[in-house]
């Protein structure tokens, strides 16, 4: 093998082996920054080593022994070190073969739980959502800062910034480092998934940019999904995220038109949909209601999804569940725009009259003052009530409100739809 | 990245299941690596296939289909397994196949095909 072949090889054994060597080592040391930093010796060693030696039978077993002995020469001479300071009177010797044998148990354990707590750590609740989504595709999905900082349309300096001092904060908030039991373990486990789903939209927001790492981000969220309810088999609402997330992606090369504007969901060609993930999402929605989580916050939410996956034609659509499953989701998360989506799946079971009356309330909701989706499915009501002056203001209004080109001229297309313009009469 | 991962026939796996000891080992160590692909969220589906004996072959030419029952001869060539992997680039999916216990009793070949991404039908329109 070529020098350059067997570098290769090496960082991608490292790119495998790198979250579980850091989980592992996390929980020995407890420094996350430290076991990141004793990972990447390993790393350096393997670079120089196998050129040399040729690449191990199993490279990772290697790999995990270097990092483990770099573990334990820290270990040696910090207990040295305090031994100095406090001078201790207690046998060394003793405490190192202690200490060599917690860290053999420790890396031996079972590495999905080291791994788990190595997310909870990365989303631990004392960092900002940025951080922790920047720790986590650090950390667990082991992408370089120069791909989180393309990722996140920031620079590379940003990103690096933000991972220490992630690293800094978890240090003197002197994180836990045991998995959460109980009701905590509820609240991190919230704190993880909204990180996961944080990643998976920065993706699925971008798919009309040019920048393909960005749609990436998908695959990337949807892979974090699936290792965590692979190593956290119980938790119905990773299961439910993994569906919703699933089931969406499902749609990426379905939803982007031919020049680039959004297609919606009724006009997409389902041919392109991709049926594998719809399968996988269903499969995922169905293990969180045997774990009783059908009415999670994320479950719900697939639900909704699975139901447009399910109509293999558009006007096959079982609105009326759809319309239900909103009713349970604002009852979970009372949210004024999950109010609104109701409110469009009302109108589509049971007519536009039905949708107006619900919107009504939502119209004098502050938090949605300026929220396009609002004024676009107005428009969309009244043009199925045939009141066509007001839809097209209604339209006019929501294009008013676009950023983004290819929206602002459907939303255009959809008001010149309405007829001439003119003054509204009704 | 997606790739399908094909495991070769060869003329064991074309006689059908090996003995039930040889295949309860079989298993048990495929049963470790898949739970490692799982967990590393590598894997998105696979299975293994019948003997082409169990298989049927359509021919096209022109608007002609001709059905053709199995076995098939070329032996190698024919697939007794696959997978379906997301991973990150074709090193990654090449080192997972390393790890991958010896799926045959003989030597045999496992092949990696990377499968077409939106990217690509991208490139095809602007050619």
């Amino acid at each position: 093998m070529a020098d350059t072949d067997i570098h290769r090889t090496v960082e991608t054994v490292f790119r495998i082996e790198q979250a579980r060597l850091i989980a592992g080592l996390t929980r020995m040391l407890r420094d996350v920054g430290l076991a990141e930093e004793l990972a990447q010796d390993a790393l350096v060693k393997a670079l120089s080593e196998w050129p040399k030696s040729g690449v191990p039978d199993n490279p990772g077993a290697w790999l995990m022994a270097a990092a483990k002995r770099r573990a334990i020469d820290r270990l040696r001479r910090a207990r040295v070190q305090e031994r100095k300071h406090a001078e201790i009177g207690r046998d060394l010797d003793e405490g190192r073969d202690d200490a060599v044998e917690q860290i053999d148990a420790a890396l031996d354990d079972d590495i999905g739980d080291d791994l788990l707590n190595l997310i909870f750590i990365a989303c631990h609740p004392v960092l900002s959502p940025e951080a922790r989504a920047a720790l986590t595709l650090r950390l667990i999905a082991g992408l370089t800062t120069k791909e989180i900082a393309r990722a996140f349309l920031t620079t590379e300096p940003t990103v690096a910034q933000r991972i220490t001092r992630a690293k800094k904060t978890l240090k003197e908030a002197g994180a836990a480092y045991e998995i959460p039991r109980g009701e905590e373990r509820a609240v991190r486990l919230a704190s993880v998934l909204e990180v996961v789903y944080l990643i998976f939209n920065e993706g699925y927001a971008a798919t009309a940019g040019d920048d393909l790492i960005r749609a990436d981000l998908c695959a990337e969220a949807q892979r974090l999904g699936r290792i965590l309810t692979g190593i956290a088999p119980n938790e119905p609402e990773a299961f439910g995220l993994l569906a919703l997330m699933e089931i969406q992606a499902s749609r990426l090369k379905a939803r982007i038109g031919p020049d680039g504007e959004a297609v919606p969901l009724p006009e997409q060609d389902r041919a392109q949909w991709d049926w594998l993930l719809i399968g996988r999402g269903l499969d995922a929605l169905e293990h969180a209601e045997h774990l009783d989580g059908a009415d999670g916050h994320y479950a719900l939410q697939a639900a909704i999804a699975a139901c447009h996956g399910r109509a293999s034609r558009a006007e096959d659509t079982d609105w009326a569940r759809i319309a239900g499953l909103y009713d349970r989701l604002a009852a979970v998360t009372p949210s004024p725009v999950i109010r609104l989506n109701g409110a469009v799946a009302h109108s589509m079971a049971y007519g536009p009259e039905v949708g107006l009356a619900l919107l009504a309330p939502l119209e004098r909701d502050e938090t949605l003052r300026g929220y396009l989706p609002l004024y676009a499915a107005r428009g969309d009501f009244l043009f199925r009530a045939a009141r066509y002056a007001e839809a097209r203001a209604a339209f006019e209004q929501a294009a008013k409100l676009s950023r983004n080109t290819a929206e602002r001229n459907f939303l255009l297309k959809r008001a010149a739809a309405c007829g001439p313009a003119g003054p509204i009469t009704c | 990245m997606r790739v399908m991962v094909l495991v070769k026939a060869t003329e064991d796996s074309e006689k059908g299941l090996p003995p039930a000891s040889e295949f309860a080992d079989m298993m048990e160590a495929m049963g470790k690596f898949n739970e490692e692909l799982i967990k590393a969220g590598v894997m998105l589906a696979g299975d293994g296939l019948k003997p082409s004996s169990h298989g049927k072959r359509i021919h096209f030419d022109g608007p002609k289909r001709t059905v053709i029952d199995g076995p098939f001869a070329e032996t190698r060539e024919l697939v007794a397994g696959y997978w379906l992997w997301q991973v990150k680039d074709m090193a990654e999916a090449v080192e997972w196949v390393r790890r991958c216990p010896n799926p045959m009793r003989g030597p045999s070949d496992i092949e990696i095909r990377p499968l077409y991404e939106m990217s690509d039908f991208e490139d095809l329109e602007k050619r």
